[in-house]
């Protein structure tokens, strides 16, 4: 055999993603053999019955098939702005759908996201420094690539973090420096925590190169007050680090008090000298927010303060896979300058946004008290993103179990839950917590209607996990 | 402490002055960093360093990825860029230039040049990216009744039909299904959908088999010259060996055993382990098509060697000479008698080439076969880092493998379309070849396959000299003068890698087909007043 298992990259080996890790993949087992499964193991709103939005799908679908506008009845089944639309964006492509792109992206769809991003912010923002990648996660991958030069490479991750992040690094062969969000403070970040975090790396001889956030948070759903940006914006040209905003949650905001605010918004506030030096890559997808086009694989970055010789090699890397997919690139396009009011679409558009943005909002409240009314499970409101992450206070007697089975305690949970209720979660560990602290993640996704359900579910599940293991009557079935 | 601080300043800048790898630049400034010097300070350092202002900054062209600054991709390189800055300019100088378009033969993208989708793939997909036409009695009228068909069961096979939700990592199971069955059909052996893994496109599938398979620079891949380059930036970026072995120009760009032991033993002797040997069939930028013989020996070096097989086969639809046949490296090996146990086979397939040209919608698959299951374990588990390829991108390579079969009602016209792009590709591949072979200097094997020409020029003295005092390779030089006389962009062939000291460039055979006179006058005329400024 050529390729054996000894002789792989060890960072291949070394990488973990936990979000379609083990539990993923014995709920996909489970569900082969007939068990109804709940799926929250990953954002993916469009799997658990949320409907994509009408007019984004009546553009894309005139895109690829440009045939139906030379119709003369084309009218009758497309509204005339999406077909405007259409013929709008296959004008910005160099031959349609099936033509590689700009690697960078389509030029009018990246001057679009510009746009978006001066309304959003109050700050002007170049199309030249906009890179279209198919899906944020490509972006991530590409930027951290241009980063980490080696293991000697610290990049400052959120603990708990989404493992994109973890899994990237370690393929990469870089180091992750972990900085610990406090979930008794609702998951808010102390900058005190980062310093202790760089301190420390750099005295094991580690060169800190960057700082991920993600807000709002995933899996912990915290969204960062304006001031707290500012702190961290302090610390990373005090440091000198480059800032990686992960905003892909930016539309996904369920609280009054702390609404979306961006990085770069912050940062360009804050003037001189921070502005014209911290560097910052921010990211956004099509696949969040209330649009959840998760199968479309469509996302950016927007670079601030990067070297020009850098962003011509960043540019070189993207050449090499050619280009992002087209279709999502119609996709960003229309997310960025969605129907406006007036438009034949707008009205329909505005109440479909509406409607799926009012219930998430419920749901992570609905989530949020669920869990909260379960024996020995703590859960902080879901501020924003998808997410409700639990913490579970396991008894002993599930710990010792655990350790029988040969399981992470979290994941023993996580899979009696599984094989109980069908709901697939991902365990915390998948994320990173605290040492002899336990959580799962799971999403707010499933549809209101079947919530009420879901939660009596786990509750009922909670409570004779609770009861078994509490008495010490539990040992392991795995 | 000041004292202290000016005094570090200086040694700084004494070390600014000397040549140094970069990472003594952060050793030294990182315990700087940590001590109790007030921020002021620190900004005073940087300023006192005298170079580039942006060296304080953490990402700068200094402390990048070195293997980032290492790659090369010349298909999108330098002439491309000056291209564009041509087209921007023609728009507003139009008379500066001798012609009014630039004409891209750089790359491999049919559509950007005028080629048309099949349309029953493109109905089918619109379908399903808007489920709800399927639900109008108007649709009947617009689109043909098998896509509609086709729709549905494609949507059938997709948890909700929802078309918007990340799939399984290795593309949604009933579209893998169908490639599979393609597979089958196509080369008379079995395929397992679990074998399948759907990509962005051939590229990502290419990027994961490196990443797996280079640990460090020890780790060598052996690849043809010349190469599309996606292999060269792959294995620079993972940080690994290209171990080059050369296709023979003189013999259509034959493959040679006998070359492949060569440059294998060349590599051990050098303390590099070959892990794989990537063979790109039909051949890029070279078009030949291996003879089955061919392959049966390279199957069975891989075997011997025991060499991962990386198998190319993104222009298997692209053959255009009546004594050549695409075969699949899978259909080889099997007929054989080699399973699973005996040989290790990654096959690459993409949506972007072939007669549908679907380049922008990014899809493709790899077919892994002879790997145990602890390894496809952890190639799963890279594909779920980014959790799924495109959903629409899934849907076309499938129907790339299953097209309308005799009897369908879109049989006819998908046939019709399908064969005159490629009797157009053929037409065109012959017209080029029989022009460039007329210039002086210039022989050009012929395009058995794939999308392109690859002449070789034999430049004269005179240019190579003019070449080396304006600091570009000759080639290079050759492509910069065309490009600016004609404005048709090709790529060098040092983008390629050649035998040292040839030279040649690729040329797509794509331009529609009433372009090409144009483009052959030009050639011509370019070339004649080249020669007539070099000739020896």
């Amino acid at each position: 055999m050529a390729l054996e298992y000894d002789l792989l990259n060890e960072n291949v080996k070394k990488c973990q993603y936990a979000v379609r890790g083990e539990l993923y993949l014995r709920a996909s087992e489970l569900q082969k053999e007939g068990k109804k499964i709940i799926f929250t193991n990953v954002g993916n709103p469009h799997a658990l019955g949320q409907k994509p939005l009408t007019f984004p799908r009546q553009v894309v679908a005139l895109c690829q098939a440009p045939f139906l506008l030379d119709d003369p009845n084309v009218g009758m089944i497309f509204p005339a702005d999406a077909i405007a639309r259409a013929k709008h964006y296959l004008s910005l492509t160099s031959g349609g759908l099936g033509a590689y792109s700009d690697s960078r992206g389509l030029p009018g769809v990246r001057k679009e996201v510009a746009e978006f991003i001066q309304r959003r912010d109050g700050y002007p923002s170049d199309p030249e420094l906009i890179f279209l990648t198919d899906g944020a996660s490509k972006g991530v991958m590409q930027i951290l690539n241009c980063v980490i030069r080696g293991e000697g490479d610290g990049i400052l991750v959120p603990v708990p973090q989404y493992p994109l992040y973890s899994a990237t690094i370690s393929l990469l062969g870089g180091s992750l420096v972990p900085y610990y969000l406090d979930e008794s403070e609702n998951w808010g970040l102390d900058v005190n925590n980062l310093r202790q975090s760089v301190a420390q790396a750099r005295s094991q001889g580690i060169s800190v190169r960057a700082m991920v956030i993600i807000n709002p948070g995933n899996p912990t759903g915290q969204c960062l007050s304006e001031a707290n940006l500012k702190e961290i914006l302090r610390f990373c040209y005090n440091e000198k680090l480059v800032l990686l905003g992960d905003e892909v949650y930016q539309q996904n905001i369920y609280q009054d008090e702390r609404p979306f605010i961006s990085s770069k918004k912050v940062l360009m506030d804050m003037g001189s000298p921070f502005s014209k030096e911290v560097q910052l890559v921010s990211f956004h997808t099509v696949s969040k927010g209330y649009w959840g086009e998760c199968g479309q694989r469509g996302g950016y970055f927007e670079m601030t303060n990067i070297p020009p010789r850098v962003v011509e090699e960043i540019y070189k890397v993207a050449s090499i896979a050619l280009s992002p997919n087209v279709s999502a690139q119609i996709f960003m396009g229309l997310m960025v300058s969605p129907p406006k009011p007036g438009d034949i679409s707008y009205d329909q558009f505005a109440r479909e946004s509406k409607g799926i943005l009012e219930s998430l909002r419920r749901r992570a409240k609905i989530m949020t008290d669920g869990f909260n009314s379960c024996k020995n499970v703590v859960c902080n409101f879901t501020e924003g993103a998808m997410y409700s992450f639990p913490q579970i206070r396991l008894p002993p007697g599930a710990l010792q179990a655990a350790k029988q089975a040969g399981k992470v305690p979290d994941v023993f949970y996580c899979l009696k839950l599984l094989e109980a209720t069908g709901i697939s979660t991902v365990p915390g560990s998948g994320f990173g917590q605290k040492e002899g602290v336990f959580h799962l993640r799971t999403t707010i996704l499933p549809a209101e209607e079947e919530m009420p359900e879901i939660m009596d579910s786990f509750k009922k599940f909670n409570d004779e996990f609770m009861t078994q293991y509490d008495n010490g009557f539990g040992y392991s079935r795995m | 402490m000041r004292r202290f601080v000016i005094g570090q300043a200086k040694n700084l800048i004494d070390q600014t002055r000397r040549p140094r790898p970069h990472h003594n630049n952060i050793r030294l400034l990182s315990p700087l960093a940590s001590d109790p010097i007030p921020v002021s300070s620190s900004r005073f350092f940087s300023d006192m360093t005298g170079s580039d202002s942006s060296s304080s900054l953490p990402v700068t062209i200094d402390s990048i990825n070195p293997n980032v600054l290492k790659c090369e991709y010349a298909v999108r390189g330098e002439i491309v860029n000056i291209a564009q800055k041509l087209q921007d300019d023609l728009k507003i100088n139009k008379d500066a230039y001798p012609f009014d378009e630039i004409i891209y033969c750089n790359i491999g993208n049919p559509q950007s040049l005028s080629q048309q989708p099949i349309t029953f793939f493109r109905e089918v997909l619109a379908l399903c990216s808007h489920t709800a036409l399927l639900d109008r009695d108007e649709t009947h009228a617009l689109f043909s009744a098998d896509s509609i068909a086709r729709a549905w069961k494609i949507l059938d096979q997709i948890p909700g039909k929802a078309t918007g939700a990340y799939s399984h990592s290795q593309g949604i199971k009933g579209l893998r299904d169908a490639i599979a069955a393609g597979i089958e059909a196509r080369d008379g052996f079995p395929a397992d959908p679990n074998d399948i893994f759907m990509t962005d496109g051939a590229s990502p599938g290419v990027h994961m088999m490196m990443q797996l398979l280079i640990s460090s620079e020890k780790d060598g891949i052996l690849c043809p010259i010349p190469q599309y380059p996606l292999y060269s930036a792959s294995i620079a970026l993972h940080g690994g060996s290209l171990v080059p072995y050369y296709l023979d120009e003189a013999s259509g760009w034959g493959l040679e055993i006998s070359e492949l032991k060569k440059q294998l033993e060349d590599a051990k002797s050098k303390g590099i382990t070959v892990r794989a040997l990537a063979v790109i069939n039909p051949g890029n930028p070279t078009g030949q098509v291996l003879s089955e013989e061919n392959q049966r020996d390279i199957v069975d070096f891989c075997k011997k060697e025991g060499l991962v097989l990386l198998a190319d086969e993104v222009y298997q639809e692209n053959v255009y000479v009546p004594d050549k046949k695409f075969h699949s490296f899978k259909k080889v090996a099997r007929s054989m008698g080699y399973g699973e146990k005996d040989i290790s086979l990654v096959s690459f397939q993409s949506i972007s080439k072939g007669y549908y040209g679907e380049c922008g919608k990014r899809g493709g698959y790899m077919e892994v076969t002879g790997f145990t299951s602890d390894v496809r374990e952890q190639i799963y588990k890279v594909a779920s880092v980014n959790l799924c390829s495109n959903i629409s991108g899934q849907i076309l390579a499938s129907l790339v493998m299953s097209p309308p079969k005799p009897g369908d009602e879109s049989y006819e016209s998908y046939i019709a379309e399908k064969e005159g792009i490629l009797s157009s590709m053929a037409r065109r591949a012959k017209t080029l070849e029989e022009a460039l072979n007329k210039l002086e200097g210039i022989t050009c094997n012929r395009a058995e396959g794939a999308m392109y020409l690859f002449p070789c020029i034999n430049l004269p003295q005179k240019a190579i000299a003019a070449a080396e005092a304006a600091k570009t390779a000759p080639d290079t030089f050759y492509c910069k003068r065309l490009l600016n006389a004609t404005g048709i962009v090709l790529v060098p062939g040092s983008g390629f890698r050649q035998v040292p000291g040839t030279w040649h460039f690729r040329c797509t055979i794509l331009p529609q087909e009433d372009k090409i006179p144009a483009i052959v006058n030009r050639l011509t005329e370019f070339h004649k007043s080249f020669m007539d400024e070099f000739r020896d």
